[in-house]
């Protein structure tokens, strides 16, 4: 199966197999009005099976939501058919409005208005604490 | 300009910090006609969503004993929060009242959220069973006093370590001294909660976990005994199963060194015989009168009174 190489564009690369569709809806890939080609289970020397996401414009991702949900995974954004930057992502360091916590007894659940924060407090483990009740992600 | 300083986790003091909490504590101790003027004029507002006897008596006697003032509520159902107002919007409003606002709140986080919004300090007077700093500070200066160091100490922690936190912050703050190891005594089900282990671990402290009280009791120089408390549990089956956990007696205590210093933040219902208050080295009335000289200490350092 091949999808047409895009000419101006982002290539989300390394997305292990099966994360795509989680990728897609948190970036908000269903609101955009480019062209999105999501591609499952791609045969990779690296990963054995990947996802990959292809968007025929250069949007303006939310990089933190990307490296939290899949940090391996590579950015490839193409301007006239040429790779023209190539970004490795990592874990970020908080993530904002991303995920929500889940802890009953958090002042989040009833606070109106409250943004979910959550700091990385273990990298090595890829730990997220929510900042006002230490509750793990 | 930078904003006021608050407490909101006891990590939010340095331990010189808390060197110099305990050392002006002890000095109110030594004098206190030297301190009964230091905040006349000044106003403390109590907001306790939940309710609480010694804490909000503790902080309402500091305010007094210092010459201050005191407003506030001890009921969420006597706030506007009964109404449905945020946190946010209660600390924007006292704090046009108050100088500095005391807070217990049943969510866990919820004076944090208070803290980003107030241009008054707020001290974090307990948040559901997360972290309780003024109870440490408490705790800390009981140890100091009875033990006249703050290192080269084992230190029993007994009882509910899963929801109780008085526990998870003096944990926090003794990480922070050397040569302290840590005897973790639970059900299984009531075990300190990862995130607490996670700073042990990566401090390279010495911590045992165990089930049995009476075997590690003779290594002990502190036994800190905590209630299992039913407001933290949403299953009552669960409460009436693990409430009986650890009862200390005199009997128990045959074993411990003559000179252990026996701890509880109170209200202690059935896990401390009655009879070991007669126990010299049962420490927590007195704890609970340090409360009152330490919670003077931060009034005056947050309101930043000399």
């Amino acid at each position: 199966m091949t999808i047409d190489s895009i000419k101006n564009g982002i290539v989300i690369d390394h997305i292990p197999a099966g994360r795509s569709l989680e990728i897609y809806h948190y970036l908000k890939l269903d609101r955009v009005d480019c062209s999105v080609a999501i591609l499952k289970n791609v045969v990779s020397e690296k990963l054995g099976r990947k996802d990959i996401i292809k968007l025929d414009e250069v949007l303006d991702l939310n990089y933190d939501v990307l490296g939290y949900l899949a940090p391996d995974c590579t950015v490839n954004i193409i301007r006239d058919g040429e790779t023209v930057e190539k970004r490795h992502l990592q874990l970020p360091d908080r993530l904002v409005g991303v995920i929500a916590c889940k802890n009953p007894r958090c002042i989040t659940t009833i606070e109106q208005g409250l943004t979910h924060i959550f700091k990385l407090t273990d990298r090595a483990n890829g730990i997220y604490r929510c900042i006002y009740c230490e509750s793990k992600a | 300009m930078n904003g006021p300083r608050h407490l909101i986790d006891i990590l939010d003091l340095t331990p010189a910090e808390i060197d110099g909490l305990i050392a002006r504590a002890c000095d109110i101790i030594a004098h206190p006609a030297d301190y009964a003027h230091l905040c006349a004029g000044k106003k403390l507002a109590t907001l306790f969503f939940e309710p609480s006897t010694r804490t909000r008596l503790s902080f309402e006697a500091a305010m007094y004993e210092l010459g201050g003032h005191v407003i506030g509520f001890s009921d969420a159902a006597n706030s506007s929060s009964s109404k449905g107002e945020s946190v946010s919007d209660t600390v924007r409003v006292v704090a046009c009242y108050a100088d500095i606002i005391a807070m217990r709140h049943f969510k866990e986080g919820a004076p944090m959220v208070a803290a980003m919004k107030s241009p008054v300090p707020i001290i974090n007077a307990g948040d559901g069973g997360h972290n309780h700093p003024t109870q440490t500070l408490t705790d800390l200066l009981t140890i100091w006093r009875e033990k006249g160091r703050l290192d080269r100490l084992t230190v029993g922690f007994c009882g509910d370590l899963k929801f109780g936190r008085t526990v998870h912050s003096l944990i926090s703050a003794l990480s922070r001294y050397p040569d302290i190891r840590f005897v973790l005594i639970s059900p299984e089900e009531l075990k300190v909660p990862s995130y607490i282990k996670d700073v042990l671990k990566q401090k390279n402290l010495e911590y045992v976990q165990t089930t049995d009280l009476e075997a590690v009791m003779p290594e002990l120089d502190i036994l800190y005994m905590t209630r299992v408390q039913r407001e933290r549990f949403f299953n009552e089956e669960e409460y009436l199963r693990l409430k009986n956990s650890y009862i200390l007696t005199p009997d128990k205590l045959r074993t411990a060194k003559r000179d252990l210093s026996i701890l509880h933040p109170l209200p202690r219902v059935n896990e401390i015989a009655v009879t070991v208050a007669d126990d010299p080295r049962a420490c927590y009335f007195r704890q609970a009168l340090n409360g009152k000289f330490i919670r003077m200490a931060l009034i005056l350092k947050l309101l930043e009174v000399e």
